[in-house]
């Protein structure tokens, strides 16, 4: 499966990140501005709630995500699909997970988002090509050729 | 002219199988390589070894030159930087999104810690 993830230490108490990603206020305090604007950002952090976002990038461009939370456990996990509007960028529909966890600092928050690019998930079946990428891109660097 | 989200798909699925993928690594090791050099470390025969670069050559990962009798094979890297290039777009957007997440929550916090104060 194709999935990446991001893990970030945040100087703030669990439930303060939680509603910062959930609630629509929220995201549309942090979403932008180093993506542009929010220009949209609508939410309902309950299972079977959705959430729309659209915002704009510094290069103009306009991108819209919406989906659903399948699961939130506040102030915990959230587990929500993600769909881009156009689809043109990634066709289909991916997974958005996250999950926090107290930390002496504050948080420790850790996003996976997965099934991205469902073409090549369906293709991919057991195997793992993302590791095998990874490895191959490590040569590549070692090798010096510019990515 | 095939498109961006073709040749992605294209790439992706050379890469899903592991005799591929050691194809490649092997050519990453080596400037050029004959079939028969490529097929020699697999239990498979020759035809398979045939039938895998096809689908490499196919998504440009590799391309063949005939010389005489020797087919020569050789790395095309331009297929996969575009797929690592397609993965770290993903990566780089979400740490920058998680920058901002992290800034905002950080202020929320102090402000939390001025009222209880």
């Amino acid at each position: 499966m194709t999935s990446l993830s991001v893990v970030r230490r945040i100087r703030a108490r669990p439930a303060i990140v939680f509603d910062a990603i959930t609630t629509a206020e929220g995201i549309a305090q942090w979403w932008g501005p180093d993506a542009g604007p929010v220009l949209l950002s609508e939410s309902d952090p309950r299972v079977g709630g959705r959430y729309r976002l659209r915002f704009r990038m510094l290069d103009g461009t306009e991108h819209e995500t919406s989906g659903e939370f399948l699961e939130i456990v506040r102030p915990e996990r959230v587990l929500m699909s993600w769909r881009w509007k156009d689809g043109l960028e990634d066709p289909g529909e991916s997974r958005v997970e996250i999950t926090l966890r107290a930390v002496p600092e504050g948080t420790e928050l850790t996003l996976t988002h997965a099934q991205l690019h469902d073409e090549e998930t369906r293709l991919s079946h057991e195997q793992g090509w993302t590791g095998a990428l990874g490895k191959l891109q490590a040569q590549f660097s070692t090798n010096g050729t510019a990515i | 002219m095939v498109n961006y989200q073709d040749r992605l798909n294209r790439t992706f699925a050379a890469l899903v199988d592991p005799t591929r993928r050691a194809i490649l690594a092997q050519l990453e090791r080596k400037e050029s390589a004959s079939i028969s050099e490529l097929a020699q470390p697999f239990s498979i025969k020759l035809p398979a070894v045939m039938k895998h670069l096809d689908v490499l050559d196919d998504a440009g990962l590799v391309t063949r030159s005939k010389s005489g009798r020797t087919v020569t094979v050789r790395l095309r890297p331009q297929p996969m930087r575009e797929a690592v290039a397609w993965l770290r777009r993903y990566e780089r957007f979400w740490s920058e999104r998680l920058d901002g997440l992290a800034a905002y929550a950080e202020s929320k916090e102090a402000e939390a810690q001025g009222k209880d104060r």
